[in-house]
């Protein structure tokens, strides 16, 4: 049964379409990768699903509710966890100060103005960087992590309020080819684990044929080509705007 | 051409780069490998003069350049592509490469924006349009042109793959290897393996701030473990 | 009808000379990212050396060479001096955090102010009249002065000009890249250093020929500086940070709207006389607030590009240290003792610095853990004041109500404020911030009927002795400063640090970034107002200057001398600051001349703030 059900999606900038008209959907526990070359409007659509962005028409429903248009916050709230290109952690805070942050959010405890919050949701912000291996460095700072255990933060926080689905622009940016591959397949543990649809963009081919169960290729704000890994990979528009030969990303 | 020796570059307290060494001799291409967070940018950046280095020697031409301005080492014809891209977002294609301009130089390629379009066909349909309105792509090979225009002797170029599409990265290494055809010496850093044999004649490996590896291309592509080692590939 | 177009004639000409000011305070945070708070002494400035210059060169005649050169020298003087100032200060503080730029060049304010006098005097001064130009045309039966149909033509020049001298220059488009990425700049080749110091000499100039056209138009006097400065900071903002064309837009709304409230008669409500005519400040409250709820960073303005600014990383907030604990214990232990001990004036002095202990800690409040710098905390320090002074003086309430009055008409102001600037961030926030301060000061200042205007509000008496009253300031003091601790380490106080370490993430998990931090402005602008209240029954009256720029300047002074990233830091650098500053007042005459070289050298000094440093220095391995 599909989580997010996108239809007709469109957005342009001045009088460009950067998303022309873009339907697909996610099911609980998929992994679907969203790839196409630079500019194709992977990040606008991301951040329309997200509610960073507004669209010009078209809707985006979340377990059969209409979503088109709501803040990001208000979407967070129905379930659905996000992990940004550059990633967004806050500084500031210890690992587990990110993750128990996101974990008072979601129970509605920030409005609280003279509770202390080191005592609040210790066990379970534990609990939830054990599941993505940051446990042991719980209270180092996030501004000084190596950036894939920042990664690793991310997605723990994503995970704070059992979202049912998990927005990732490109997840493994900037991390090296093995990190890359490792953080997708614990991603995939878990979406598996907890029935989680999780929607991923990815410029390394390695990711997008090992890990994602299906593809969809986007090319200047559409879909041109959908499938399993190996039916894209042989797709040819893919192979021409998309892939190239081959040579510099591994053979794919 | 270039030499650095023993280079040691702090972040605050942290210690970014440890006793780094390496050099390139003219129309020669090195590669920086390593992973995020190893120290290649800072590396280039600590060439460029825009991270102070704390101790080492940075000869460029036989001229000692650690501790000068970034803009003196720019003028004796050091190019800097930096990661990430950066156009100038509202200026034009050709107001771009305006910033970049500097005199011609001896011994060195004399740029201008005709000849570059023929290296970038894709700029010159575009040259009035601001660079905040091009593709990722069409933006990377735009801060390529905008440092050619200073008709650097060699460049320092950052991660030139990073966030680009297979097709558009053929394309870099296709642009880089008639750059080497020019005659220019290129130092690059890079986290794709495949792109970087397909471009450089030589290779150093840093991790956590050193240089843990330094032989030629195909002694790398030969030898597994040491790309098991340091590059998990 | 004739009336109207006269005004409309009347704001256009206006318009220019604001425009002048404004657009080179525009280009300059553009290209350098200062907030220049000495742009509107540069102003002062150029208005005082051109009235001299027009007289000294008296000997080329009092004709239009004499008029038009004095004002022209004049201008390229204070552009020099300009250079000077960004060679020998500004060139040193490039890589500081900007609020610290901002103070230095307050210093410059300061400094300039005290010479002004010293040379100058405090009389106003009358400038002549433009040679050729004492004319007037016949506008629809009404007479218009020749001069000012010049200064109409003068704006639109100035703005072609510059836009030529941006577009079709070299110069230019090194500088509009230079806006969007310095460092790319420099790594480019082009030495920065002299780009900087090319652009403060014309937007000083700027500034300084503005300030001479209006030679003509009033006398040159000491206010002139704090008087442009807000205004131009309100054009800044409603035109766009850093656009030149935007600035004129924003000149020509405010001159004209200003012009036209002119006309609008005086009415009462409830008894009490409203004169909008005098507000001058309100119609450029209107139109900023009509322009930033439309379009955020301006008219003409793009949203910064965070991707480019250094994120300063702040430090994790961590549990008291005991060695602290125990110092806060023994200094509020012996505050309790001090009265045994000091003399009258030593326990005045006390007082008042506990009073600016718990401004300092309200204003860190909203600048640390909230990320909001205020450049008009004097606001509700101010509001507060007034809120005490007037329930007693128009209601004959009791110290006690005093107290709660004026906190409670400071969150007033801040809830209202706090709903516009936290649209923004950084600087601008900042900027907008000063431009409500002078709102509150103008309303103070101009509303005679109920504020009495400069003459304040007077008679505020405390009911408790002196003794009485300095425990009561440190028991608001201590309490106020444990509560604002307190709720830093609450979980709201988490979501405020959040919505401040990365907007982004906090609204991804769901916190209403705006909402959180508007709440935070209001707790702040609330803790300011108890202050105020103490300090109006403390001095027994109530001014104008306490909501003016200078108060503002103290507060922040406190609290980036003791350094933002630490919550004892405030405390730190109130106590020092307070001390620095009434020991000045007494021993000398030039006090404005001597703390701002004072600012100037503790910012060349201590670019992270007094505890900052130590801090840095004594630290063991924070994670950080």
């Amino acid at each position: 049964m599909s989580v997010l059900s996108v239809r007709g999606l469109r957005k342009s900038f001045g009088g460009v379409e950067a998303v022309a008209g873009v339907d697909f959907d996610v099911t609980a526990g998929e992994m679907l990768a969203l790839i196409g070359p630079n500019g194709a409007g992977k990040t606008t659509c991301f951040n329309m699903l997200m509610g960073q962005l507004t669209p010009d028409s078209g809707t985006v429903s979340f377990d059969g509710a209409d979503i088109t248009g709501l803040p990001p916050r208000a979407i967070w709230r129905r379930g659905v966890g996000r992990t940004f290109q550059i990633t967004a952690t806050f500084a500031s805070m210890t690992v587990a100060e990110n993750v128990k942050t996101a974990l008072m959010s979601h129970r509605g405890d920030l409005g609280r103005f003279f509770a202390r919050a080191t005592a609040l949701h210790k066990d379970d912000a534990i609990a939830l960087l054990d599941q993505v291996g940051m446990a042991d460095q719980r209270d180092r700072a996030c501004g000084v992590l190596a950036y894939g255990d920042l990664k690793r933060v991310e997605l723990a926080v994503a995970l704070a309020n059992s979202p049912r689905l998990l927005l990732m622009d490109e997840p493994t940016a900037g991390m090296a080819p093995q990190e890359r591959v490792a953080l997708m397949e614990l991603t995939r543990q878990l979406a598996r684990a907890r029935d989680i649809a999780v929607l991923f963009t990815e410029h390394d081919m390695d990711v997008v044929f090992g890990q994602a169960d299906r593809v969809i290729v986007l090319n200047r704000g559409k879909l041109i080509a959908q499938g399993t890994p190996p039916e894209v990979r042989a797709h040819k528009a893919v192979r021409d705007v998309y892939l190239g030969a081959g040579t510099t990303s591994g053979g794919h | 051409m270039l030499r650095v020796d023993g280079l040691h570059t702090y972040y605050g307290r942290a210690h970014i780069l440890a006793d780094v060494s390496l050099d390139a001799a003219k129309g020669e291409i090195v590669v920086l490998l390593g992973r995020n967070g190893a120290g290649k940018s800072t590396t280039l950046k600590s060439i460029m003069g825009l991270v102070p280095a704390a101790q080492g020697s940075i000869r460029f031409l036989d001229r000692e350049i650690a501790g000068l301005p970034s803009h003196e080492i720019a003028r004796m014809g050091l190019g800097y592509v930096p990661e990430d891209r950066r156009v100038f977002a509202e200026l034009t294609v050709m107001e771009n490469l305006d910033v970049g301009r500097q005199g011609p130089r001896d011994a060195a390629p004399a740029w201008t924006p005709e000849k570059l379009f023929e290296i970038f066909p894709n700029l010159a349909e575009m040259r009035n349009r601001p660079g905040g309105r091009m593709s990722g792509g069409e933006q990377q090979m735009l801060t390529i042109a905008r440092t050619l225009m200073g008709n650097p002797r060699a460049i320092l170029l950052d991660e030139p793959s990073e966030g680009l599409a297979p097709v558009i990265v053929e394309q870099m290494a296709r642009t880089i290897q008639a750059l080497k055809a020019q005659g220019l010496t290129i130092v690059l850093s890079e986290q794709n393996l495949h792109f970087a044999l397909l471009v450089a004649d030589r290779a150093y490996i840093i991790e956590k701030g050193r240089i843990r590896y330094s032989g030629t291309m195909a002694a790398l592509a030969a030898d597994e473990a040491i790309r098991l080692q340091y590059l998990s590939v | 009808m004739s009336a109207l177009v006269v005004q409309f004639l009347n704001g256009l000409a206006s318009a220019s000379a604001l425009f002048l000011v404004a657009c080179g305070l525009s280009i300059i945070f553009g290209v350098s990212r200062i907030v220049n708070f000495a742009h509107g002494s540069f102003y002062m400035l150029g208005a005082y050396l051109a009235w001299t210059l027009t007289r000294g060169l008296g000997w080329v005649g009092y004709g239009p060479l004499g008029f038009w050169g004095g004002i022209l020298i004049a201008a390229l003087i204070v552009g020099l001096i300009g250079v000077l100032i960004e060679l020998v200060l500004l060139r040193r503080i490039y890589q500081a955090p900007e609020l610290f730029q901002l103070l230095a060049t307050f210093g410059v304010v300061l400094v300039v102010q005290d010479l002004a006098m010293a040379i100058w005097g405090a009389q106003d001064l009358l400038g002549p009249r433009a040679p050729g130009l004492r004319g007037a045309f016949d506008v629809m039966g009404q007479r218009f002065p020749e001069y000012e149909m010049l200064l109409i033509l003068i704006g639109p020049i100035v703005l072609g000009l510059l836009w030529l001298l941006f577009n079709r220059t070299r110069w230019g488009t090194l500088v509009r890249a230079a806006t969007a990425d310095r460092e790319m700049v420099a790594a480019l080749g082009v030495d920065q250093r002299k780009l900087f110091t090319s652009v403060f000499f014309v937007g000083t100039f700027l500034a300084a020929l503005g300030g001479g056209l209006q030679l003509p138009r009033e006398p040159v006097q000491l206010h002139m500086d704090m008087a442009i400065i807000a205004d131009a900071f309100v054009v800044v903002v409603v035109g766009g940070m850093g656009s030149v064309g935007g600035a004129y837009l924003a000149a020509l709304l405010i001159a004209q709207l200003q012009a036209f409230m002119l006309l609008v008669p005086d009415f009462e409500i409830a008894g009490l006389t409203i004169s909008i005519a005098r507000m001058t400040l309100i119609p450029s409250f209107l139109v900023m607030a009509v322009v930033l709820i439309l379009r955020p960073y301006g008219l003409l303005g793009k949203a910064p590009s965070h991707a480019r600014t250094q994120a300063s990383v702040e430090p994790v907030v961590r549990a008291t240290p005991p060695i602290l604990a125990k110092l806060g214990f023994a200094s509020v232990a012996a505050m309790i003792l001090l009265p045994l001990i000091a003399d009258e004036y030593g326990l005045m002095v006390a007082t008042e610095i506990l009073i600016f202990v718990l401004m300092a800690a309200s204003l860190h409040f909203m600048m640390g853990p909230g990320g909001m710098a205020s450049f008009g905390h004097a606001a509700y320090f101010g509001l507060g004041a007034y809120g005490a002074a007037l329930a007693a003086k128009h209601f004959n309430a009791p110290m006690e109500a005093g107290l709660v009055a004026g906190p409670v008409l400071a969150a007033l102001g801040g809830i209202l404020f706090g709903w516009f600037c936290v649209r923004l961030s950084g600087v601008y926030l900042a900027m907008l911030t000063l431009a409500f301060a002078q709102i509150v000061w103008s309303i103070a200042f101009q509303w005679v009927a109920v504020t009495g205007g400069d003459n304040g509000v007077l008679g505020v008496w405390p009911s408790i002795g002196k003794t009485g009253f300095f425990y009561l300031s440190l028991a608001f003091a201590v309490i106020g400063v444990l509560l604002l601790r307190r709720a830093i380490y609450s979980p709201f106080g988490y979501a405020l640090r959040g919505a401040r370490d990365s907007a982004l993430r906090a609204d991804a998990i769901g916190i209403d970034v705006k909402r959180v931090q508007w709440a935070a402005f209001a707790i702040a602008a609330s803790f300011a107002g108890s202050a105020g209240a103490l300090f109006a029954y403390f001095k027994g009256s109530v001014f104008p200057t306490y909501a003016a720029i200078p108060k503002s300047v103290d507060a922040l002074m406190m609290v980036l001398l003791g350094g933002v990233q630490t919550i004892s830091g405030p405390l730190v650098g109130a106590i020092v600051y307070m001390g620095l500053h009434e020991q000045l007042v007494r021993v000398t005459e030039l006090w404005r001349l001597v703390l701002g070289i004072a600012i100037i050298a503790l910012v060349l000094a201590f670019p992270q703030g007094i505890a900052g440093f130590a801090a840095k220095r004594f630290a063991k391995e924070d994670g950080a």
